[in-house]
């Protein structure tokens, strides 16, 4: 069976999902959450890529480079942000994030 | 070969982030009790030398970067407004910093990075231009949002803000993936042509326009993903709040105008229902959920989340009107917005930030004229005529009949009236209870000329209308002409 481009997508949407409860359904730990997020971002990388492939049109392959360069710079802000937060809560417990309900 | 790309349309974006990076060193090179003070008056100087370039470059249709990048009439419109939402909250912020330990020269400068970001998605003409703007705007923003490192409610609003935003643009980036791929091409311009070919839209599409507006909605803070807003507004020192409430909003709307009406422009159908209903949504959770506040940072959060939603009923309507309804909509929120803010940030005493509607009580009788210019924001603000906001809800709710959508007109109207309630015991504390602690006297002349601005503006808006109508019609011309 030869891998198709629904392939692709299929593995993506499913890794999309995973990410996505992934931030809602963990109650433990910021960490996961940050985890969870990348690889969102991922699955729209394949996604891109795929596409790219597809069509043998560049500009998605150019457009993951940037999400890729974008996705380590908001991990190394995201880090930085729990890094603080930990300084004042000593916790990074998802339950412990609630100061202000909301 | 190719020629070189042109690059002179984004002559003062350019210029701004060469001043931002500029100003970083200058930060770092002078005394540390001397850089934020500094900095800052920098910071207000490379804005408005962005503005003068904007306005310099003209408002004809130009195109650069190979298409990635577009600057008409409605870009120098929202990005003036932006760039005065900017300026006015670094000159608010003034008296705040040297109080509350967030005297950082980074902050005016983080403040610029962001504007940057916002100028380049009001400009933004392709996915790949819309996904950097965006980004560039948010990871700012995060950072200012936790800026007071050692509180933990600023840094628990920080990481919200992060997770929840990052999560978003996740999801926008999703919807830009599908875009890309069931349309064949990122720039606007190419899906635009494509799509006005379509008979039906192909499923792939219609799940990317739903990832995509999902985003948006998020950046925009409409009701369902508002969950963010009133944490981070309360959580967020009030000068990074009150700048949060003004510049973003602009900018968030001005991409999803031009990411609706261009390319998607011809899937109006498809689109409809999705921004009737967060508009529709945004207007009720906002009214309704500001009545049990007590913290008027929480109030003024959802109250933000109403004000989106009346101007999204202009995107709702999708018609020339509809936009020009938007466009005056923001103009007016901005003025009003970054008023009542002011007064916020004078809400103190014995140099202590107080933020319970509470403490208020009887402003009328200690500091009459911070009372009055509060009396008028909140009277602008639930819509009361003859004061500016009520001019921004006429027009709005004027293309929404004439686009036939009296069921959103009406529910917008009654929400207003909801909405109303709130807003008048804000001028009720103040003018009927008795005082309680006497609100310390306004702080620096900064915030005092922004009240009494502000004030003229909403007040004197009657006099003048045409002045901003003309222009925002001018500029909802030119997008849907784009």
């Amino acid at each position: 069976m030869a891998v198709g481009l629904e392939h692709y997508l299929t593995v993506a949407a499913i890794l999309f999902s995973l990410g996505l409860f992934g931030v809602f359904l963990n109650r433990r730990n910021v960490i996961i959450i940050l985890m969870s997020i990348e690889l969102m971002l991922l699955a729209v990388n394949i996604n891109l890529v795929a596409f790219s492939a597809y069509m043998q049109d560049l500009v998605g392959q150019v457009f993951t480079m940037l999400v890729l360069t974008v996705a380590a710079a908001e991990a190394a802000i995201g880090l930085a942000i729990l890094v603080v937060f930990y300084r004042n809560r000593a916790s990074i417990s998802v339950e412990d994030v609630n100061q202000m309900k909301g | 070969m190719d020629a070189l790309p042109i690059m002179a349309p984004a002559l003062p974006e350019m210029f701004l982030a060469v001043a931002a990076m500029a100003m970083m060193m200058v930060g770092v090179f002078t005394k540390p009790e001397r850089a934020p003070a500094l900095v800052s008056a920098l910071a207000i100087a490379a804005l408005l030398a962005t503005g003068g370039l904007v306005v310099a470059g003209g408002t004809a249709f130009q195109l650069a970067f190979n298409d990635l990048f577009v600057v008409d009439r409605f870009a120098v419109f929202m990005k003036l407004l932006a760039l005065a939402g900017s300026i006015l909250a670094i000159v608010m912020s003034e008296g705040y910093v040297r109080r509350e330990g967030m005297n950082l020269f980074e902050f005016p400068v983080l403040i610029c990075l962001a504007t940057l970001g916002m100028l380049m998605m009001i400009s933004a003409n392709d996915l790949i231009a819309l996904y950097i703007g965006l980004e560039l705007q948010s990871l700012a923003l995060y950072v200012v949002a936790s800026l007071q490192r050692d509180r933990l409610r600023s840094t628990e609003a920080g990481l919200k803000y992060f997770v929840l935003g990052a999560l978003s643009s996740g999801m926008l980036l999703y919807g830009a993936s599908l875009i890309y791929g069931y349309g064949g091409s990122t720039q606007f311009g190419a899906l635009a042509t494509y799509f006005s070919t379509l008979e039906e839209a192909p499923v792939g599409l219609i799940v990317g326009l739903v990832f995509l507006s999902a985003g948006l909605a998020f950046k925009v803070s409409a009701v369902p993903f508002h969950m963010w807003t009133p944490d981070v507004y309360e959580g967020a020192p009030t000068p990074v709040t009150a700048f949060f409430a003004a510049a973003p909003k602009i900018a968030a709307m001005a991409l999803f105008l031009r990411v609706m009406m261009g390319p998607f422009g011809g899937l109006v159908g498809e689109w409809f229902q999705i921004i009737w209903f967060i508009s529709a949504a945004s207007m009720i959770v906002g009214s309704f959920a500001a009545i049990v506040q007590t913290n008027i940072k929480r109030l003024m959060a959802y109250s933000s989340i109403g004000h989106i939603g009346y101007a999204l009923i202009g995107l709702a309507a999708g018609t020339e009107e509809g936009v020009t309804g938007i466009l005056i909509y923001m103009a007016i929120y901005l003025v009003m917005n970054v008023g009542a803010f002011a007064v916020i940030l004078c809400m103190k005493v014995k140099d202590r930030m107080v933020e319970d509607v509470s403490d208020l009580a009887g402003l009328a009788k200690t500091r009459p004229g911070m009372a009055a210019g509060m009396l008028v924001f909140m009277f602008s603000m639930a819509g009361i005529p003859p004061m500016a906001g009520f001019f921004g809800k006429l027009y709005v709710f004027r293309a929404a009949i004439n686009a036939e959508l009296y069921v959103l007109a009406v529910i917008g109207a009654l929400a207003s009236v909801v909405a109303a309630y709130y807003y008048l015991r804000i001028v009720k504390v103040m003018y009927f209870d008795e005082p309680a602690e006497t609100i310390d006297p306004i702080e620096t002349r900064g915030l005092r000329v922004v009240i009494a601005g502000a004030s003229v503006l909403v007040l004197g808006f009657i006099f003048y209308p045409s002045l901003l109508a003309n222009n925002a019609a001018l500029a909802a011309l030119s997008l849907l002409q784009g």
